[in-house]
Protein backbone atom coordinates (compact mmCIF):
# COMPACT_ATOMS: atom_id res chain seq x y z
CA UNK A 1 0.00 0.00 0.00
CA UNK A 2 2.67 2.12 0.68
CA UNK A 3 4.32 1.56 -2.49
CA UNK A 4 0.85 2.52 -4.28
CA UNK A 5 1.37 5.59 -2.43
CA UNK A 6 4.56 6.46 -3.39
CA UNK A 7 4.45 5.85 -6.81
CA UNK A 8 0.99 8.19 -7.44
CA UNK A 9 3.09 10.27 -5.24
CA UNK A 10 6.06 10.39 -8.16
CA UNK A 11 3.64 10.54 -10.48
CA UNK A 12 2.74 14.60 -9.31
CA UNK A 13 5.87 15.63 -10.44
CA UNK A 14 5.87 13.88 -13.53
CA UNK A 15 3.11 15.55 -14.80
CA UNK A 16 3.65 19.08 -13.43
CA UNK A 17 7.15 18.46 -15.75
CA UNK A 18 4.78 17.18 -18.67
CA UNK A 19 2.64 20.13 -18.29
CA UNK A 20 4.35 22.79 -18.15
CA UNK A 21 6.98 21.50 -21.33
CA UNK A 22 3.67 20.70 -23.49
CA UNK A 23 2.35 24.57 -22.01
CA UNK A 24 5.05 25.86 -23.83
CA UNK A 25 5.84 23.86 -26.22
CA UNK A 26 2.03 24.46 -27.42
CA UNK A 27 2.32 28.36 -26.72
CA UNK A 28 5.23 28.16 -29.29
CA UNK A 29 3.15 26.53 -32.03
CA UNK A 30 3.33 29.59 -34.39
CA UNK A 31 -0.17 31.15 -35.46
CA UNK A 32 -2.76 31.56 -32.80
CA UNK A 33 -6.05 29.73 -32.74
CA UNK A 34 -8.04 33.28 -33.51
CA UNK A 35 -5.64 33.80 -36.76
CA UNK A 36 -8.09 33.00 -39.59
CA UNK A 37 -8.07 33.46 -43.29
CA UNK A 38 -9.51 36.69 -42.20
CA UNK A 39 -8.25 38.41 -39.79
CA UNK A 40 -10.60 39.47 -36.59
CA UNK A 41 -10.34 43.29 -36.11
CA UNK A 42 -7.78 44.13 -33.50
CA UNK A 43 -10.35 45.04 -30.52
CA UNK A 44 -11.97 41.93 -30.97
CA UNK A 45 -9.02 39.98 -30.87
CA UNK A 46 -7.73 41.44 -27.84
CA UNK A 47 -11.23 40.92 -25.87
CA UNK A 48 -10.94 36.73 -27.57
CA UNK A 49 -7.56 36.84 -25.95
CA UNK A 50 -8.91 38.51 -22.59
CA UNK A 51 -11.69 36.56 -21.95
CA UNK A 52 -9.15 33.21 -22.67
CA UNK A 53 -6.78 34.96 -20.53
CA UNK A 54 -4.34 34.87 -23.18
CA UNK A 55 -3.11 38.48 -22.97
CA UNK A 56 -1.71 37.55 -19.61
CA UNK A 57 2.47 36.45 -19.26
CA UNK A 58 2.89 32.77 -19.91
CA UNK A 59 4.25 31.85 -16.59
CA UNK A 60 1.02 33.42 -14.87
CA UNK A 61 -1.12 31.07 -17.54
CA UNK A 62 1.01 28.20 -16.45
CA UNK A 63 0.33 28.96 -12.94
CA UNK A 64 -3.71 29.39 -13.04
CA UNK A 65 -3.71 26.21 -15.91
CA UNK A 66 -2.02 24.48 -13.26
CA UNK A 67 -4.58 25.24 -10.21
CA UNK A 68 -7.20 24.88 -12.32
CA UNK A 69 -6.22 21.48 -13.01
CA UNK A 70 -5.97 20.50 -9.76
CA UNK A 71 -9.60 21.25 -9.24
CA UNK A 72 -10.25 18.84 -12.70
CA UNK A 73 -10.80 21.55 -14.80
CA UNK A 74 -9.10 21.08 -18.27
CA UNK A 75 -10.31 25.54 -19.44
CA UNK A 76 -12.30 25.99 -22.52
CA UNK A 77 -12.00 24.91 -25.87
CA UNK A 78 -11.14 27.33 -28.25
CA UNK A 79 -12.44 26.55 -31.44
CA UNK A 80 -15.26 24.46 -29.86
CA UNK A 81 -17.07 27.40 -28.49
CA UNK A 82 -19.12 26.73 -25.26
CA UNK A 83 -17.48 23.37 -25.28
CA UNK A 84 -14.77 22.79 -22.17
CA UNK A 85 -11.75 21.11 -23.08
CA UNK A 86 -13.01 18.19 -20.58
CA UNK A 87 -16.57 17.94 -22.25
CA UNK A 88 -14.77 17.85 -25.28
CA UNK A 89 -12.27 15.06 -24.21
CA UNK A 90 -14.63 13.38 -22.25
CA UNK A 91 -16.89 12.69 -25.49
CA UNK A 92 -14.34 11.21 -27.17
CA UNK A 93 -12.49 9.41 -24.46
CA UNK A 94 -14.72 6.38 -24.41
CA UNK A 95 -14.14 5.49 -28.30
CA UNK A 96 -10.61 5.58 -27.73
CA UNK A 97 -10.50 3.49 -24.49
CA UNK A 98 -12.49 0.71 -25.02
CA UNK A 99 -10.92 0.75 -28.97
CA UNK A 100 -7.22 0.42 -27.00
CA UNK A 101 -8.72 -2.24 -24.49
CA UNK A 102 -10.01 -4.38 -27.03
CA UNK A 103 -6.88 -4.08 -29.12
CA UNK A 104 -4.73 -4.80 -26.44
CA UNK A 105 -6.85 -8.36 -24.86
CA UNK A 106 -6.73 -8.96 -29.09
CA UNK A 107 -2.95 -8.78 -28.55
CA UNK A 108 -2.65 -10.97 -25.12
CA UNK A 109 -5.13 -13.15 -26.37
CA UNK A 110 -3.43 -14.36 -28.78
CA UNK A 111 0.31 -13.11 -28.67
CA UNK A 112 0.62 -15.45 -25.18
CA UNK A 113 -0.58 -18.38 -26.82
CA UNK A 114 0.97 -18.01 -29.88
CA UNK A 115 4.53 -17.64 -27.66
CA UNK A 116 3.36 -20.68 -25.38
CA UNK A 117 2.94 -22.55 -28.48
CA UNK A 118 6.31 -22.04 -29.97
CA UNK A 119 8.13 -22.22 -27.28
CA UNK A 120 6.85 -25.88 -26.08
CA UNK A 121 8.01 -27.01 -29.66
CA UNK A 122 11.45 -25.17 -30.36
CA UNK A 123 12.66 -25.20 -33.84
CA UNK A 124 9.78 -27.16 -35.27
CA UNK A 125 7.20 -25.73 -37.68
CA UNK A 126 4.92 -24.45 -34.68
CA UNK A 127 7.84 -22.37 -33.82
CA UNK A 128 9.05 -21.19 -37.08
CA UNK A 129 5.91 -20.55 -38.89
CA UNK A 130 4.22 -18.14 -36.28
CA UNK A 131 7.64 -16.27 -35.17
CA UNK A 132 8.06 -15.46 -38.78
CA UNK A 133 4.68 -14.20 -38.75
CA UNK A 134 5.61 -12.34 -36.02
CA UNK A 135 8.62 -10.56 -37.64
CA UNK A 136 6.70 -9.70 -40.57
CA UNK A 137 4.05 -8.26 -37.72
CA UNK A 138 7.23 -6.25 -36.27
CA UNK A 139 8.21 -4.89 -39.13
CA UNK A 140 4.76 -4.04 -40.81
CA UNK A 141 3.88 -0.74 -39.71
CA UNK A 142 -0.25 -0.05 -38.76
CA UNK A 143 -0.28 2.37 -40.97
CA UNK A 144 0.39 -0.41 -43.59
CA UNK A 145 -1.64 -2.80 -42.17
CA UNK A 146 -4.53 -1.38 -41.65
CA UNK A 147 -4.75 -0.41 -45.57
CA UNK A 148 -3.94 -3.72 -46.51
CA UNK A 149 -6.40 -5.23 -44.19
CA UNK A 150 -9.12 -2.74 -45.36
CA UNK A 151 -8.10 -3.43 -49.45
CA UNK A 152 -8.80 -7.19 -48.78
CA UNK A 153 -11.72 -7.38 -46.16
CA UNK A 154 -14.08 -4.65 -47.39
CA UNK A 155 -13.14 -3.64 -50.66
CA UNK A 156 -12.44 -7.11 -51.89
CA UNK A 157 -14.07 -9.29 -50.30
CA UNK A 158 -16.92 -6.57 -48.91
CA UNK A 159 -17.07 -8.44 -45.39
CA UNK A 160 -16.42 -5.38 -43.02
CA UNK A 161 -17.20 -1.95 -43.44
CA UNK A 162 -14.41 0.19 -44.96
CA UNK A 163 -14.37 3.34 -41.94
CA UNK A 164 -17.09 4.62 -39.75
CA UNK A 165 -18.47 4.08 -35.91
CA UNK A 166 -21.09 2.59 -34.21
CA UNK A 167 -22.04 -0.60 -34.18
CA UNK A 168 -19.65 -3.57 -32.80
CA UNK A 169 -18.76 -4.91 -36.55
CA UNK A 170 -16.67 -1.22 -37.01
CA UNK A 171 -14.73 -2.11 -34.50
CA UNK A 172 -13.02 -5.43 -36.72
CA UNK A 173 -10.90 -3.95 -38.26
CA UNK A 174 -9.34 -0.82 -36.42
CA UNK A 175 -8.80 -3.31 -33.59
CA UNK A 176 -7.73 -6.65 -35.12
CA UNK A 177 -4.68 -3.89 -37.27
CA UNK A 178 -3.41 -3.05 -33.49
CA UNK A 179 -4.19 -5.73 -32.00
CA UNK A 180 -2.00 -7.53 -34.46
CA UNK A 181 0.84 -5.29 -34.29
CA UNK A 182 0.40 -5.02 -30.55
CA UNK A 183 0.62 -9.37 -30.91
CA UNK A 184 3.88 -9.79 -32.45
CA UNK A 185 6.03 -8.47 -30.05
CA UNK A 186 4.33 -10.01 -27.13
CA UNK A 187 4.54 -13.43 -28.87
CA UNK A 188 8.14 -12.93 -29.38
CA UNK A 189 8.75 -11.84 -25.66
CA UNK A 190 6.42 -15.44 -24.53
CA UNK A 191 8.24 -17.21 -26.27
CA UNK A 192 11.97 -15.73 -25.71
CA UNK A 193 11.26 -15.86 -21.63
CA UNK A 194 9.93 -19.29 -21.62
CA UNK A 195 12.89 -20.80 -23.61
CA UNK A 196 14.92 -19.24 -20.27
CA UNK A 197 12.71 -19.72 -18.21
CA UNK A 198 12.64 -23.39 -18.66
CA UNK A 199 16.28 -24.57 -18.39
CA UNK A 200 16.24 -22.99 -15.14
CA UNK A 201 16.98 -25.59 -11.50
CA UNK A 202 13.38 -24.57 -9.93
CA UNK A 203 11.58 -26.37 -13.31
CA UNK A 204 14.07 -29.20 -13.30
CA UNK A 205 13.05 -30.03 -9.45
CA UNK A 206 9.88 -29.60 -10.25
CA UNK A 207 9.81 -32.58 -13.00
CA UNK A 208 12.45 -34.33 -10.66
CA UNK A 209 9.63 -34.41 -8.11
CA UNK A 210 7.10 -35.53 -10.46
CA UNK A 211 4.68 -32.81 -10.68
CA UNK A 212 2.86 -33.38 -14.10
CA UNK A 213 4.59 -31.66 -17.54
CA UNK A 214 1.22 -29.56 -18.17
CA UNK A 215 1.34 -28.19 -14.36
CA UNK A 216 5.25 -27.68 -14.35
CA UNK A 217 4.79 -26.22 -17.57
CA UNK A 218 1.68 -23.62 -16.90
CA UNK A 219 2.17 -23.39 -13.13
CA UNK A 220 5.48 -22.94 -12.58
CA UNK A 221 7.41 -21.90 -16.06
CA UNK A 222 4.64 -19.79 -17.79
CA UNK A 223 3.68 -18.03 -14.24
CA UNK A 224 7.97 -16.63 -14.17
CA UNK A 225 8.11 -16.03 -17.69
CA UNK A 226 5.26 -14.33 -18.35
CA UNK A 227 6.87 -11.21 -15.84
CA UNK A 228 8.74 -9.67 -18.57
CA UNK A 229 5.60 -9.93 -21.16
CA UNK A 230 3.57 -7.91 -18.40
CA UNK A 231 6.28 -4.88 -17.92
CA UNK A 232 5.69 -4.74 -21.57
CA UNK A 233 2.42 -4.00 -21.36
CA UNK A 234 3.19 -0.61 -20.52
CA UNK A 235 5.19 0.26 -23.21
CA UNK A 236 2.73 -1.75 -25.61
CA UNK A 237 -0.29 0.44 -24.29
CA UNK A 238 1.71 3.81 -25.27
CA UNK A 239 2.60 1.71 -28.80
CA UNK A 240 -1.34 1.31 -28.93
CA UNK A 241 -1.87 5.21 -28.14
CA UNK A 242 0.37 6.55 -31.25
CA UNK A 243 -0.74 3.71 -33.53
CA UNK A 244 -4.68 5.22 -32.83
CA UNK A 245 -3.42 8.56 -34.23
CA UNK A 246 -3.20 7.11 -37.70
CA UNK A 247 -5.88 4.21 -37.10
CA UNK A 248 -8.57 6.93 -36.25
CA UNK A 249 -7.71 8.69 -39.21
CA UNK A 250 -7.94 5.81 -41.25
CA UNK A 251 -10.74 3.77 -40.24
CA UNK A 252 -12.58 7.14 -39.79
CA UNK A 253 -13.00 6.69 -36.13
CA UNK A 254 -14.23 9.49 -33.40
CA UNK A 255 -11.77 9.10 -30.99
CA UNK A 256 -8.68 10.80 -28.53
CA UNK A 257 -6.56 10.34 -31.29
CA UNK A 258 -7.89 12.10 -34.23
CA UNK A 259 -9.40 14.87 -31.43
CA UNK A 260 -5.63 15.37 -31.10
CA UNK A 261 -4.25 15.46 -34.69
CA UNK A 262 -7.42 17.99 -35.21
CA UNK A 263 -6.10 19.62 -31.96
CA UNK A 264 -2.30 20.11 -33.48
CA UNK A 265 -3.72 20.98 -37.21
CA UNK A 266 -6.70 23.92 -36.00
CA UNK A 267 -3.78 25.10 -33.03
CA UNK A 268 -6.10 24.73 -30.55
CA UNK A 269 -3.51 25.25 -27.53
CA UNK A 270 -6.09 24.56 -24.57
CA UNK A 271 -6.94 21.12 -26.42
CA UNK A 272 -3.60 19.86 -27.03
CA UNK A 273 -2.90 20.40 -23.57
CA UNK A 274 -5.95 18.33 -22.58
CA UNK A 275 -5.55 15.53 -24.72
CA UNK A 276 -1.72 15.27 -24.04
CA UNK A 277 -2.22 15.28 -20.35
CA UNK A 278 -5.19 12.78 -20.31
CA UNK A 279 -2.69 10.56 -22.35
CA UNK A 280 -0.01 10.81 -19.67
CA UNK A 281 -2.36 10.31 -17.07
CA UNK A 282 -3.41 6.86 -18.69
CA UNK A 283 0.03 5.51 -19.62
CA UNK A 284 1.05 6.32 -15.91
CA UNK A 285 -1.47 4.71 -14.25
CA UNK A 286 -1.41 1.53 -16.85
CA UNK A 287 2.32 1.66 -16.09
CA UNK A 288 1.42 1.50 -12.12
CA UNK A 289 -0.94 -1.58 -13.11
CA UNK A 290 1.62 -3.01 -14.84
CA UNK A 291 4.26 -3.33 -12.22
CA UNK A 292 1.35 -3.92 -9.31
CA UNK A 293 0.42 -6.89 -11.51
CA UNK A 294 4.15 -7.86 -11.75
CA UNK A 295 4.22 -7.93 -7.77
CA UNK A 296 1.24 -10.36 -7.46
CA UNK A 297 2.52 -12.51 -10.08
CA UNK A 298 6.54 -12.43 -8.12
CA UNK A 299 6.80 -12.61 -4.24
CA UNK A 300 10.40 -11.82 -4.85
CA UNK A 301 9.19 -7.86 -6.48
CA UNK A 302 6.53 -7.64 -4.01
CA UNK A 303 9.13 -8.24 -0.98
CA UNK A 304 11.86 -5.96 -1.94
CA UNK A 305 9.69 -3.05 -1.42
CA UNK B 1 53.74 -8.96 -29.87
CA UNK B 2 51.16 -11.48 -28.13
CA UNK B 3 47.78 -9.30 -27.37
CA UNK B 4 46.71 -7.96 -31.16
CA UNK B 5 47.20 -11.55 -32.11
CA UNK B 6 44.45 -12.83 -29.90
CA UNK B 7 42.50 -9.88 -30.42
CA UNK B 8 41.97 -10.10 -34.32
CA UNK B 9 41.41 -14.02 -33.52
CA UNK B 10 38.46 -12.57 -31.23
CA UNK B 11 37.22 -10.38 -33.82
CA UNK B 12 37.75 -12.80 -36.45
CA UNK B 13 35.17 -15.63 -34.81
CA UNK B 14 32.85 -12.53 -34.28
CA UNK B 15 32.95 -11.95 -37.76
CA UNK B 16 32.96 -15.65 -38.85
CA UNK B 17 29.62 -16.32 -36.64
CA UNK B 18 28.00 -13.08 -38.50
CA UNK B 19 28.65 -14.89 -42.04
CA UNK B 20 27.41 -18.01 -41.37
CA UNK B 21 23.94 -16.36 -40.60
CA UNK B 22 22.79 -16.40 -43.53
CA UNK B 23 19.57 -13.74 -42.76
CA UNK B 24 21.70 -11.39 -41.22
CA UNK B 25 24.27 -11.29 -44.28
CA UNK B 26 21.54 -11.02 -47.03
CA UNK B 27 19.89 -8.29 -44.95
CA UNK B 28 23.48 -6.62 -44.86
CA UNK B 29 23.45 -6.74 -48.48
CA UNK B 30 20.11 -5.97 -49.84
CA UNK B 31 20.51 -2.91 -47.21
CA UNK B 32 23.72 -2.05 -48.87
CA UNK B 33 22.07 -2.14 -52.41
CA UNK B 34 18.78 -0.17 -51.50
CA UNK B 35 20.51 2.43 -50.07
CA UNK B 36 22.88 2.94 -52.56
CA UNK B 37 20.24 2.87 -55.42
CA UNK B 38 18.65 5.59 -52.70
CA UNK B 39 21.72 7.93 -52.79
CA UNK B 40 22.55 7.96 -56.31
CA UNK B 41 18.78 8.22 -57.54
CA UNK B 42 19.63 11.86 -58.68
CA UNK B 43 22.14 10.57 -61.11
CA UNK B 44 19.96 7.10 -61.67
CA UNK B 45 16.32 7.68 -61.58
CA UNK B 46 14.37 7.43 -64.50
CA UNK B 47 12.74 10.65 -63.88
CA UNK B 48 13.03 13.82 -62.40
CA UNK B 49 10.95 13.12 -59.04
CA UNK B 50 8.95 16.13 -59.04
CA UNK B 51 8.37 16.37 -62.51
CA UNK B 52 4.42 15.86 -63.29
CA UNK B 53 2.96 14.44 -66.38
CA UNK B 54 -0.76 15.23 -66.14
CA UNK B 55 -0.98 13.66 -69.78
CA UNK B 56 -0.67 10.20 -67.76
CA UNK B 57 -1.63 10.70 -64.62
CA UNK B 58 -2.48 7.57 -62.19
CA UNK B 59 -1.26 5.19 -64.89
CA UNK B 60 -0.65 1.18 -64.01
CA UNK B 61 2.57 0.36 -63.36
CA UNK B 62 4.26 -0.27 -67.42
CA UNK B 63 7.59 -0.52 -69.36
CA UNK B 64 7.53 3.66 -69.62
CA UNK B 65 6.81 3.55 -65.64
CA UNK B 66 7.97 0.42 -64.13
CA UNK B 67 6.08 1.25 -60.42
CA UNK B 68 2.96 3.21 -62.53
CA UNK B 69 2.70 6.94 -61.75
CA UNK B 70 0.65 9.35 -58.62
CA UNK B 71 -2.27 11.46 -59.55
CA UNK B 72 0.16 14.39 -60.64
CA UNK B 73 2.01 11.80 -63.06
CA UNK B 74 4.87 11.59 -61.28
CA UNK B 75 7.07 8.40 -61.89
CA UNK B 76 6.49 5.90 -58.80
CA UNK B 77 9.73 4.51 -59.06
CA UNK B 78 11.51 7.49 -59.14
CA UNK B 79 9.72 9.10 -56.07
CA UNK B 80 10.40 5.71 -54.08
CA UNK B 81 14.10 6.18 -54.52
CA UNK B 82 14.04 9.93 -53.62
CA UNK B 83 11.68 8.76 -50.63
CA UNK B 84 13.91 6.24 -49.60
CA UNK B 85 16.66 8.57 -49.29
CA UNK B 86 15.12 11.18 -47.27
CA UNK B 87 13.94 8.26 -44.81
CA UNK B 88 17.37 6.47 -44.87
CA UNK B 89 18.94 9.83 -43.71
CA UNK B 90 16.32 9.93 -41.26
CA UNK B 91 17.36 6.85 -39.65
CA UNK B 92 21.00 7.48 -39.76
CA UNK B 93 21.00 10.91 -38.85
CA UNK B 94 18.13 10.80 -35.99
CA UNK B 95 20.03 7.57 -34.71
CA UNK B 96 23.13 9.59 -34.70
CA UNK B 97 21.37 12.19 -32.65
CA UNK B 98 20.00 9.77 -30.22
CA UNK B 99 23.41 7.78 -30.03
CA UNK B 100 25.20 10.49 -28.98
CA UNK B 101 23.05 11.94 -26.25
CA UNK B 102 22.57 7.76 -25.03
CA UNK B 103 26.17 7.24 -24.63
CA UNK B 104 26.34 10.45 -22.91
CA UNK B 105 23.76 9.98 -20.67
CA UNK B 106 24.52 6.36 -20.20
CA UNK B 107 28.14 6.74 -18.91
CA UNK B 108 27.64 9.96 -16.92
CA UNK B 109 24.94 7.77 -14.89
CA UNK B 110 27.57 5.13 -14.61
CA UNK B 111 29.86 7.39 -13.53
CA UNK B 112 28.21 9.61 -10.87
CA UNK B 113 26.92 6.27 -9.09
CA UNK B 114 24.72 6.45 -6.02
CA UNK B 115 21.79 8.08 -5.63
CA UNK B 116 22.33 10.80 -8.78
CA UNK B 117 22.80 7.45 -10.95
CA UNK B 118 19.30 6.10 -9.44
CA UNK B 119 17.32 9.38 -10.22
CA UNK B 120 18.94 9.35 -13.78
CA UNK B 121 18.31 6.78 -14.30
CA UNK B 122 14.51 6.39 -12.73
CA UNK B 123 13.81 9.57 -15.43
CA UNK B 124 14.74 7.79 -17.79
CA UNK B 125 11.97 4.79 -16.18
CA UNK B 126 9.46 7.48 -16.63
CA UNK B 127 10.28 9.52 -19.62
CA UNK B 128 10.18 6.08 -21.43
CA UNK B 129 6.39 6.03 -20.25
CA UNK B 130 5.55 9.09 -21.62
CA UNK B 131 3.49 9.28 -25.03
CA UNK B 132 6.45 9.96 -27.03
CA UNK B 133 5.08 10.47 -30.50
CA UNK B 134 2.79 13.47 -29.15
CA UNK B 135 6.18 14.99 -28.23
CA UNK B 136 7.70 14.63 -31.49
CA UNK B 137 4.77 15.65 -33.40
CA UNK B 138 4.59 18.95 -31.17
CA UNK B 139 8.27 19.82 -31.85
CA UNK B 140 7.62 19.68 -35.75
CA UNK B 141 4.66 21.71 -35.51
CA UNK B 142 6.31 24.27 -32.85
CA UNK B 143 9.63 24.23 -34.72
CA UNK B 144 8.79 23.68 -38.75
CA UNK B 145 8.60 21.04 -40.65
CA UNK B 146 12.37 21.31 -41.73
CA UNK B 147 14.38 18.45 -41.96
CA UNK B 148 16.63 19.52 -39.71
CA UNK B 149 14.32 19.62 -36.52
CA UNK B 150 12.70 16.02 -37.58
CA UNK B 151 16.31 14.67 -37.60
CA UNK B 152 16.57 16.29 -34.28
CA UNK B 153 12.87 15.85 -32.51
CA UNK B 154 13.30 12.38 -33.65
CA UNK B 155 16.78 11.57 -32.24
CA UNK B 156 15.80 13.72 -29.32
CA UNK B 157 13.00 11.09 -27.98
CA UNK B 158 14.94 7.84 -28.88
CA UNK B 159 18.08 7.72 -26.95
CA UNK B 160 16.06 5.87 -23.82
CA UNK B 161 17.07 2.41 -24.64
CA UNK B 162 20.16 2.99 -25.38
CA UNK B 163 20.92 5.12 -22.36
CA UNK B 164 19.92 2.12 -19.98
CA UNK B 165 22.18 -0.45 -21.83
CA UNK B 166 25.06 1.85 -22.31
CA UNK B 167 24.62 2.53 -18.34
CA UNK B 168 24.58 -0.98 -17.26
CA UNK B 169 27.63 -1.45 -19.37
CA UNK B 170 30.16 0.74 -18.32
CA UNK B 171 28.82 0.24 -14.17
CA UNK B 172 30.54 -3.20 -15.54
CA UNK B 173 33.55 -2.01 -16.79
CA UNK B 174 33.93 0.90 -13.89
CA UNK B 175 33.80 -2.27 -11.68
CA UNK B 176 36.84 -4.15 -14.18
CA UNK B 177 40.31 -4.46 -12.74
CA UNK B 178 41.62 -2.94 -15.94
CA UNK B 179 39.85 0.79 -15.39
CA UNK B 180 40.50 0.44 -11.45
CA UNK B 181 43.98 0.09 -12.66
CA UNK B 182 43.75 2.54 -15.31
CA UNK B 183 41.88 4.85 -12.29
CA UNK B 184 44.77 3.97 -9.71
CA UNK B 185 47.87 4.81 -12.38
CA UNK B 186 45.99 8.55 -12.58
CA UNK B 187 44.07 8.03 -15.62
CA UNK B 188 41.84 11.15 -16.07
CA UNK B 189 37.41 10.41 -16.51
CA UNK B 190 38.16 11.66 -19.99
CA UNK B 191 41.28 9.17 -20.73
CA UNK B 192 39.18 6.25 -18.97
CA UNK B 193 36.27 7.28 -21.11
CA UNK B 194 37.96 7.32 -24.58
CA UNK B 195 40.84 4.59 -23.98
CA UNK B 196 38.88 1.91 -22.01
CA UNK B 197 34.99 2.85 -22.23
CA UNK B 198 34.55 3.40 -25.53
CA UNK B 199 36.22 0.49 -27.48
CA UNK B 200 34.89 -1.81 -24.97
CA UNK B 201 31.36 -0.35 -26.10
CA UNK B 202 31.88 -0.16 -29.16
CA UNK B 203 30.34 -3.83 -30.05
CA UNK B 204 27.39 -2.50 -28.20
CA UNK B 205 26.68 0.46 -29.46
CA UNK B 206 26.98 -1.07 -33.03
CA UNK B 207 24.32 -3.29 -32.38
CA UNK B 208 22.25 -0.64 -30.20
CA UNK B 209 22.48 1.73 -33.36
CA UNK B 210 21.71 -1.10 -36.04
CA UNK B 211 18.09 -1.87 -33.34
CA UNK B 212 17.07 2.02 -33.37
CA UNK B 213 17.74 2.78 -36.99
CA UNK B 214 14.03 1.01 -37.69
CA UNK B 215 12.66 2.83 -34.77
CA UNK B 216 13.46 6.00 -35.68
CA UNK B 217 12.43 5.25 -39.89
CA UNK B 218 9.03 3.81 -38.24
CA UNK B 219 8.38 7.29 -36.31
CA UNK B 220 9.72 9.80 -39.29
CA UNK B 221 7.00 7.69 -41.16
CA UNK B 222 4.06 7.58 -38.62
CA UNK B 223 4.88 11.44 -38.29
CA UNK B 224 5.29 11.99 -42.15
CA UNK B 225 1.68 10.01 -42.43
CA UNK B 226 -0.40 12.03 -40.54
CA UNK B 227 0.94 14.85 -42.82
CA UNK B 228 3.60 16.79 -40.46
CA UNK B 229 6.30 15.74 -41.71
CA UNK B 230 7.65 15.76 -44.38
CA UNK B 231 6.70 18.69 -47.10
CA UNK B 232 5.81 18.57 -51.18
CA UNK B 233 7.37 18.47 -53.29
CA UNK B 234 9.74 16.27 -51.50
CA UNK B 235 8.89 12.48 -50.16
CA UNK B 236 9.55 10.06 -48.02
CA UNK B 237 8.27 6.26 -47.48
CA UNK B 238 5.98 7.47 -44.79
CA UNK B 239 4.02 10.21 -47.00
CA UNK B 240 3.83 7.99 -49.93
CA UNK B 241 2.29 5.37 -48.17
CA UNK B 242 -0.29 7.86 -46.70
CA UNK B 243 -0.62 9.50 -50.47
CA UNK B 244 -1.39 5.13 -51.66
CA UNK B 245 -3.53 4.50 -48.20
CA UNK B 246 -5.81 7.45 -49.27
CA UNK B 247 -6.66 6.08 -53.36
CA UNK B 248 -5.90 2.84 -52.90
CA UNK B 249 -9.26 1.83 -54.16
CA UNK B 250 -8.29 2.89 -57.55
CA UNK B 251 -4.68 2.80 -57.61
CA UNK B 252 -3.52 0.45 -54.83
CA UNK B 253 0.28 0.24 -56.81
CA UNK B 254 0.76 3.79 -54.73
CA UNK B 255 0.29 2.19 -52.04
CA UNK B 256 1.98 -1.60 -52.28
CA UNK B 257 5.42 -0.51 -53.82
CA UNK B 258 6.23 1.94 -50.66
CA UNK B 259 5.21 -0.45 -48.34
CA UNK B 260 6.68 -3.40 -49.64
CA UNK B 261 9.91 -1.45 -49.86
CA UNK B 262 9.65 -0.18 -46.09
CA UNK B 263 8.43 -3.23 -44.60
CA UNK B 264 11.37 -5.18 -46.46
CA UNK B 265 13.72 -2.03 -44.76
CA UNK B 266 12.49 -2.56 -41.69
CA UNK B 267 12.54 -6.31 -41.76
CA UNK B 268 16.76 -6.26 -42.42
CA UNK B 269 17.19 -4.12 -40.29
CA UNK B 270 16.15 -6.14 -37.56
CA UNK B 271 17.76 -9.31 -38.86
CA UNK B 272 20.91 -7.23 -39.25
CA UNK B 273 20.72 -6.23 -35.67
CA UNK B 274 19.99 -9.53 -34.30
CA UNK B 275 22.85 -10.95 -36.21
CA UNK B 276 25.18 -8.06 -35.05
CA UNK B 277 24.08 -9.10 -31.73
CA UNK B 278 24.47 -12.58 -31.94
CA UNK B 279 28.17 -12.64 -33.75
CA UNK B 280 29.19 -10.17 -31.13
CA UNK B 281 27.38 -9.55 -27.57
CA UNK B 282 29.09 -12.90 -25.85
CA UNK B 283 25.91 -12.95 -23.17
CA UNK B 284 23.49 -13.26 -25.39
CA UNK B 285 24.55 -16.71 -27.38
CA UNK B 286 21.19 -17.75 -28.30
CA UNK B 287 20.53 -21.69 -28.94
Amino acid sequence: MAYVLRRLLEMIPVLLIVVAATFFLAHAVPGGPFDKDRPLPAEVKARLEQYYGLDQPLPVQLGNYVVNLAQGDLGPSIKYPGWSVREVIGSRMGVSASLGLVSLLLAVLIGVPVGVLAASRPNSWLDRVPMGFTLVGICVPSFVLGPILALIFSLGLGWLPPCGWGSAIHYVLPACTLGLITAAPLARLTRGSLMEVRSLDYVRTARAKGVPPLRVWFVHALRNALLPVVTYLGPAAAGLVSGSFVIESLFDVPGMGRLFVTAIINRDVMLILGTTIVYAVALLFLNLAADLANAALNPKVARSR
Amino acid sequence: MSEPVIESLASESGWQRFRRDRAAVWSGWFLVSIAAVCFLSPLIAPYPYMAQDLAHSAAAPSTAHWLGTDLLGRDVLSRLLQGGMISLCVGLIATSVALVVGIFYGVLAAEVGGRAEDALMRFVDIVSTLPLTLIVILCTVVFGQNMPMIFLAVGGVSWLTMARIIRNQTRELKASQFVQAAESLGQSRWGIFCRHYLPNLAGTIAVCATLTVPGVMLLEAFVSFLGLGVKAPMTSWGLMIKEGADIMEECPWLLISPSVVFALTLLSLNFLGDGLRDAFDPRSSRK
